[in-house]
């Protein structure tokens, strides 16, 4: 696969390490009452959608970048690729 | 045996004689030969055995979907299975041999199969074989195993050298047959950078196999000026032996170019090269297949493909028999016999399922019309067919022509499926193409050559187009849209004897009919049930027959039926080839420690960590066994001074405003308030509460710290911060930077390691113990100005120090630390010592950090700051990880002394059978203790902490071992820490 | 009918003309008492089970295409025991042993074939690993052999013993693990079940659950409605797509594993090998294709394909220690979408909805656990309580901690 890294261009997905869903983004607060479950789904329950997807890779040999490709499960497209810092923000993290 | 097959004409050079060896008999062909031309052009019938029945069987067509004439090449290691002799080029000296035969290819013992094949029918082996139960392993099995397979690996490692490549192009071109060439000449013309691929030695594809104008030249001719003009383009590149196999995601394809495999000796170059292709656009103009029809024998030598007739009597200018009949279901079969006549070779008959006027007029040869073939006599070469007229005919080759199959199979690999055709009777391409994938000419189901050329053209300029290229306004050449009418005809139905659909895997239409019989209806139940399709050809020319047979048999149409798809690799790809260099020394990349030349200087032997080579220990003079130097190597470092190499532990340089935050949320426990100049052991968890690592990280300055993490560890922990700073706290300020290499970094542990620092540190740097006690870290410059960091940190639980110099001193710090210590007789210690000491401490590594373990389980729970956020502590908290009946990391040590532990281990209760539910945990890590004078042990146990001063066993039922151990503290040596402190 | 070497002689010499479907085609009714849905390996064993062990009559198994055409017929047919945890182990070796007896219980084939499993090793931490995982197996009732140098050299003399970089120094081997003909274990399961009286039922979509008031009372269908008391599903890679339609999400995604088998050649690997320092494992098949896998693709993946990458380390692996493969050829690349939990283990449970029951999350492991699984479930279905073997398999395990991981990697399904 090839990835349209936003700042470095097209790489091959080889150069990165995937994690997993884009929602790991969204860590709960551990003040929140239901701490316990906010983390129990945040680290442990997936949509797992067939069709686009949110997900984090790391451009490890590359400029260690992580990021937010948005990409269909059921055929691989690429639709979209954000710096997940850009991504974060939007979502509320800027602290 | 001379060249009797062999006619006037071709494209082979006669000046250029061959000689090879087939079965051990030396035979002659020429320069452009193949091994099946050469092999048709000597006489040659008989060229292999069928997989299950073991019948003669001969070449079947002329390319890469050959399912019959697979043979091996070469001898000793070179020694090559299953090469269909139909692509392997003829070299000098070039030795082949049949395979998958037990005695000779002519008296194969293994041929009594085909008189079982009634009781051998489709799915025989799903319901025998079952009685006795043991019989299966012992007897059926090893049986079929041993007939199963084609040909044989010579068991030698593979001599030979392979390599890999990137290529980038706008638009990859496979296939070059007049789309393909067409497609790539416009293409090329637009100014964009196009690669045309081709399986074939050369370019041109089935216009070397026949007789049409192009451009009012010959096929031939045209084709050669095509590719002329593209060779001169400097944004084309042209790749002739090249099999582009696959196409995968993104417009990446796969392709394998076959260097050396046409030449004797590949002479150390590469034999294959896996390519891997990025393009913007691909055509795909990968030709079409013949099919065969299905009739009583029709599998026997002799009877072939009617295009590959053609392309052998065309292109290699050899008859395939010295009389010839065609059976056909179309326009394009006709073609074989006026060929044939054409070339002077013996045209006995047509036979036309079709009830159609004649198509041609070919003098001196009989033509019937309506009718079919239904069975043929002739073991091990045909001798006759006989007609469902009743008619028979004498001849040694029947050219038959069942239609022509697209070649979809690029078209599928991500899952599309082709559509029908009925006025073609043939699948094409459906609209589910891969991205930036076209098809043109006979791939696409266009057949004519004018309505190929002009096809290629029009996809190569859409594509440009596509790419934002000017496409070229220069039109197709002219050539003749040849006639190619088909009337679908799968099986002739009067035949009562077996009719082959799958030749490679003995699938007939009988085990179709009763596959449908017995239920396995769908194509992909077919498929499996009957084998059909899953052989080395993946069913190139029997999957329609195969299909059209099931929809026949049930009923209904073609596409109700359904369909077939292929998955990569288009043609089988060596496994040398996929691998690349990679393999040897070069298997996986590996790294060296900054001491690594010092240390093979003085006897160490290295183990592999993660992805570093370090030293396990040093032998010294006759010491005998590992054993032997590691004891020495933990005296002498207790007793005096060690040095060992820890530049491998990850060293993540750490700044910024917040870059205490960043350590805070990454360490379970709290780093905010740790003083500047001072260094703390850490550990870190997974969001999940499990432990990931530990390490030390020292406060160079307010907003500077240098965080180390495990060897192994080091990259995933680097993620981890650069996850926690970009995805979850994108505004601290702070930056992190791996520095693991740039510093060289050695432990220097014993008593006497301050008096060996004293000699080579700056004096202006006082290392008291009260102006740099333990745990203390500074900016520091030894040697007169050479700049070097120093901690006083210890993983041996002596007095000890890290020190650290930028990574191009680190091969002088090493000698000079061993110089300067030679006074207090330092030794160097590996990592075997570095591993006694530690379990000495009860300090936990990899084997305690398995991934599976809480702090908790390791003893450190009340690490975890309930002050602070950090990474794992919420879901450290839950109910499971904290009851009473966890496991606890303990020491273990054997109640008779005398006794050696071993790891891997697991402890139950005294009197308790060795069962899961009586299992209390394992043994993680075990050492003999030179300090203490016996084995010594780490191990997770099922509420151990409460258990102290308690003898359970540690059973080893693989080792058959079992030892009475007593449950102590993991800090066996030194509990109290007063040495390192010292 | 029953199948032996008569019944195939006699069928011989009268034109193999009176074979009879091995499973009839059916049209659901209205009502069922238990439907599982989905008919591969586990749904299939699992409607066995229930009508042979369980005494249920009234069952019917939904497939949205053919049966047997998921991971069952995609993967590269593996059966071993030999796990470390005390969650899984005794399970894995209660399927071990179903396993053994299969071809007699279902008078078909399937070709289970012990010729063992060998893991090597590379490095003495791996050994005291392999005999951590060894210990635990003999514990649970398996076999296991902790093998030296020497010992790995007896019985696969034709590796690569001496790598530049891993040698091969120990290895751990089961010699009741093997192979097995997988689409025959579907086949086989299918034909059992049918022959109890179970609907097998294909190309019949499950679209929608029917839930009242936290009550499942049935399915919608691509061919209408049909109420059970009891709706069963086990639908693997498609584990989070079906019960999404109940309102669920699931501790499970989705993956790609490849699975790749050679052109045929003479007899090369006896039983299965697996290589230490990476991540492949490889047989040879009956009919004489090396029949090998590695790691997933490691992106989430409905797709049924998968990318170069894995072959081509797939490959370099096989030529560390089969060094004389270089000249064989893969002849096939295909993909199977693995339902991977997030601690690497499976679910067996009832779900929060009475009536709706979930199997799933098998990552790449599903085969062999194959008769457990349908045997298991089948227990949980039709008595309402969990098997006790498979009672550690729980949705709720990640709430309470009690994590089943072999691995060792966490939360991160694709390190799984």
């Amino acid at each position: 696969m090839i990835i349209n890294h936003p700042l470095l261009g097209p790489r091959d997905s080889s150069e990165f390490y995937h994690l997993g869903d884009a929602t790991l983004i969204d860590r709960p607060n551990r003040e929140d009452v239901n701490a316990a479950e906010a983390f129990y789904e945040y680290l442990y329950v997936r949509d797992n959608p067939a069709g686009k997807y949110c997900e984090l890779w790391y451009h490890e040999q590359g400029d260690r970048s992580w990021l937010v490709v948005t990409r269909d499960t059921t055929t691989h497209e690429i639709s979209e690729v954000k710096l997940a810092s850009d991504e974060a923000r939007a979502r509320g993290r800027s602290v | 045996m001379t060249q009797d097959m062999r006619l006037d004409g071709g494209l082979v050079d006669r000046s250029r004689t061959i000689s090879f060896s087939w079965n051990g008999k030396t035979m002659q062909g020429y320069q452009g030969d193949t091994l099946a031309a050469a092999l048709l052009a000597n006489g040659v019938k008989l060229v292999g055995r069928s997989f299950k029945y073991h019948r003669p069987r001969g070449i079947f067509s002329a390319g890469s979907e050959e399912p019959n004439a697979l043979v091996q090449l070469r001898k000793g290691a070179y020694q090559e299975p299953n090469t269909r002799a139909t692509v392997a080029e003829l070299f000098e000296g070039l030795e082949a041999t049949s395979q998958n035969h037990k005695g000779t290819l002519e008296f194969d013992f293994l041929a009594m199969n085909d008189l079982a094949s009634p009781f051998l029918s489709a799915g025989f082996y799903y319901k025998t074989f079952m009685w006795p139960r043991a019989f299966w392993e012992k007897v059926y099995e090893p049986f079929i195993r041993s007939a199963a397979g084609l040909g044989a690996l010579s068991g030698e490692t593979d001599p030979d050298v392979y390599d890999k490549g990137y290529l980038h192009c706008d638009v990859l071109v496979i296939g070059s047959g007049p789309a393909g060439l067409s497609a790539a000449l416009a293409a090329g013309r637009s100014g964009a950078e196009v690669l045309l691929c081709d399986e074939d030695n050369v370019f041109g594809g089935r216009l070397n196999a026949e007789t049409f104008k192009v451009g009012g030249t010959s096929g031939v001719e045209w084709a050669r000026n095509a590719v002329a003009e593209l060779e001169v383009m400097d944004n084309v590149r042209i790749m002739s032996r090249t099999t582009v196999y696959g196409a995968f995601d993104h417009g990446i394809y796969g392709a394998l170019e076959r260097k050396t495999d046409h030449l004797r000796s590949a002479n150390g170059k590469p034999r294959n090269i896996a390519w891997k292709i990025y393009s913007g656009r691909a055509i795909l103009c990968a030709g079409a297949t013949e099919r065969s029809i299905a009739f009583g024998n029709n599998d026997r030598p002799g009877v072939m493909l009617a295009g590959s007739v053609r392309a052998y009597a065309n292109r290699w200018g050899v008859a395939t028999g010295k009389s010839i009949a065609v059976f056909t279901n179309n326009d394009d079969g006709w073609r074989t016999a006026s060929d044939l006549v054409e070339v002077g070779a013996n045209v006995a008959a047509v036979i036309d399922s079709r009830e159609i006027e004649p198509f041609m007029n070919i003098p001196g040869v009989s033509v019937t019309v309506g009718a079919g073939v239904c069975d043929t006599t002739g073991r091990k070469a045909l001798k006759s067919v006989t007609l469902t007229t009743g008619q028979t005919l004498d001849v040694d080759c029947l050219a038959v022509a069942g239609g022509w199959s697209p070649n979809v199979h690029l078209t599928c690999h991500q899952r599309g499926r082709p559509s029908w055709r009925e006025d073609i009777a043939a699948f094409v391409p459906g609209g589910d193409l891969p991205p930036g994938m076209s098809v043109a000419g006979a791939a696409n189901g266009v057949y004519g050559t004018r309505a190929c050329l002009v096809e290629g053209r029009a996809a190569a300029n859409a594509a440009v187009k596509e790419l934002g290229f000017t496409a070229s306004r220069k039109g197709a050449d002219k050539a003749e849209d040849e006639p190619a009418n088909i009337t679908a005809y799968w099986h002739v139905k009067e035949s009562t004897k077996r009719a082959w659909v799958d030749l490679q895997n003995d699938v007939t239409t009988k085990d179709v009919k009763q596959a449908e019989q017995e239920g396995f209806r769908s194509v992909e139940h077919l498929k499996r049930y009957t084998t059909m399709g899953m052989a080395t050809d993946q069913g190139k020319t029997a999957n329609v027959l195969g299909l059209a047979i099931m929809a026949e048999a049930r009923g209904k149409s073609i596409p109700e039926t359904g369909t077939t798809i292929f998955r990569p690799p288009y043609s089988p790809v060596p496994f040398g080839a996929l691998a690349g260099r990679s393999k040897g020394k070069d298997f996986q990349p590996y790294r060296i420690t900054p001491s690594d030349k010092w240390a093979r200087e003085n006897g160490a032997s290295f183990v592999e960590t993660g992805p570093w080579l370090r030293a396990e220990w040093y032998v010294k003079g006759d010491e005998k066994g590992w054993r032997d130097s590691v004891d020495r190597e933990v005296i002498e470092t207790r007793k005096s001074v060690g040095i060992c190499d820890v530049t491998t532990l990850g060293k993540i340089d750490i700044q910024g405003r917040d870059a205490a935050k960043l350590l805070n949320m990454a360490y379970a426990n709290g780093f905010a308030k740790l003083p500047v100049g001072k260094t703390r052991y850490g550990i870190m968890l997974r969001e999940d509460g499990i432990c990931m690592d530990d390490g030390t990280t020292a406060r160079l300055g307010e907003n500077h710290f240098v965080m180390t993490t495990t060897t192994v560890n080091a990259v995933a922990i680097y993620r981890h911060l650069d996850f926690i700073r970009q995805c979850l706290y994108p505004d601290w300020d702070v930056h992190i930077m791996s520095v693991t290499d740039s510093w060289a970094q050695y432990a220097v542990a014993g008593p006497n390691s301050r008096n060996l620092l004293y000699k080579i540190v700056d004096e202006e740097f006082d290392l008291s113990n009260e102006a740099f006690p333990f745990m203390a870290c500074a900016d520091i410059t030894i040697c007169g100005g050479i700049p070097a960091r120093l901690f006083r940190i210890s993983f041996s639980g002596e007095l000890a120090y890290e020190i650290a110099v930028p990574s191009r001193y680190g091969d002088s710090l090493i000698r000079i630390l061993h110089k300067a210590g030679k006074e207090f007789n330092v030794v160097p210690y590996g990592l075997e010592a570095l591993s006694v000491m530690r379990i000495e401490k009860g300090h936990a590594v990899a084997s305690e950090l398995t991934g599976q373990t809480t702090a908790q389980n390791l003893g450190m729970g009340r690490m975890i700051s309930k002050k602070k956020d950090c990474i794992g502590n919420i879901l450290s908290e839950r109910e499971y990880m904290n009851s009473d009946e966890i496991w606890n990391l303990v020491g273990l040590q054997p109640v008779d002394k005398a006794m050696k532990l071993d790891g891997g281990s697991h402890f139950i209760n005294k009197g308790d059978a060795p069962r899961m539910d009586t299992d209390l945990g394992w043994m993680t890590s075990v050492a003999y203790s030179p300090t203490l004078g016996h084995h010594i042990g780490l191990g997770f146990v099922k509420a151990g902490s409460s258990r102290m001063g308690d003898v359970i066993r540690a059973w080893d039922g693989v080792r058959k071992k079992d030892v009475e151990v007593e449950i102590v503290s993991a800090h066996f040596f030194d509990p109290d820490g007063e040495r390192l402190r010292g | 009918m029953r199948f032996s070497a008569l019944k195939v002689l006699t069928e011989g010499l009268t034109g193999n003309k009176g074979w009879t479907p091995h499973w009839r085609e059916r049209e659901p009714k209205n009502e069922y008492d238990i439907i599982v849905v989905g008919a591969g390996g586990h749904g299939l064993a699992t409607a066995y089970y229930l009508s042979k062990k369980y005494g249920q009559k009234n069952i019917a198994v939904l497939e949205k295409g053919w049966l047997g055409g998921g991971n069952i017929g995609r993967n590269t047919t593996i059966v071993r025991s030999n796990y470390m945890l005390p969650e899984n182990n005794p399970f894995y070796e209660h399927a071990m042993k179903l396993w053994e007896n299969l071809e007699q219980e279902l008078n078909y084939n399937a070709m289970m074939s012990q010729r063992g499993i060998l893991n090597l090793g590379h490095s003495d931490a791996q050994r005291d690993t392999y005999a951590r995982r060894g210990n635990a197996m003999l514990m649970s009732g398996a076999d296991a052999v902790l093998l030296d140098r020497n010992g790995v050299r007896n019985l696969v003399p034709f590796l690569n013993f001496d790598h530049e970089r891993f040698p091969i120094t120990c290895g751990l081997w089961q010699p009741r693990a093997g192979t097995a003909r997988h689409d025959a274990v579907a086949w086989g399961y299918a034909r059992g079940a049918d022959q109890n009286g179970v609907d097998i039922i294909q190309n019949c979509e499950v679209t929608g659950f029917q839930i009242e008031n936290g009550v499942c009372t049935g399915v919608e269908t691509t061919k209408g409605k049909i109420t059970a008391k009891k709706v069963g599903v086990c639908v693997a890679g498609s584990s989070s797509r079906v019960m999404e339609k109940a309102g669920m999400r699931l501790p499970i995604e989705s993956h790609v594993l490849q699975a790749f088998v050679s052109e045929g050649l003479k007899l090369t690997i006896p039983g299965v090998v697996t290589f230490g320092a990476g991540h492949l494992y490889i047989s040879q098949s009956d009919k004489g294709g090396l029949v090998f896998g590695g790691d997933i693709d490691k992106y989430n993946s409905y797709a049924q394909r998968g990318n170069l990458p894995v072959i081509e380390h797939c490959a370099e692996d096989m030529m560390a220690f089969l060094p004389m493969l270089g000249r064989a050829r893969l002849l096939r690349m295909w993909g199977g979408v693995m339902d991977m939990s997030m601690d690497g283990s499976p679910f067996i449970d009832k779900t929060h909805i009475e009536g709706l029951y979930f199997n799933g999350g098998w990552c790449y492991g599903g085969f062999k656990a194959t008769p457990a699984s349908g045997d298991c479930y089948a227990h949980l279905l039709a008595k309402d309580e969990p098997h006790p073997l498979a009672a550690n398999f729980r949705l709720d395990r990640f709430m309470r901690g009690q994590i089943i991981d072999e691995k060792g990697v966490g939360a991160q399904p694709n390190q799984h």
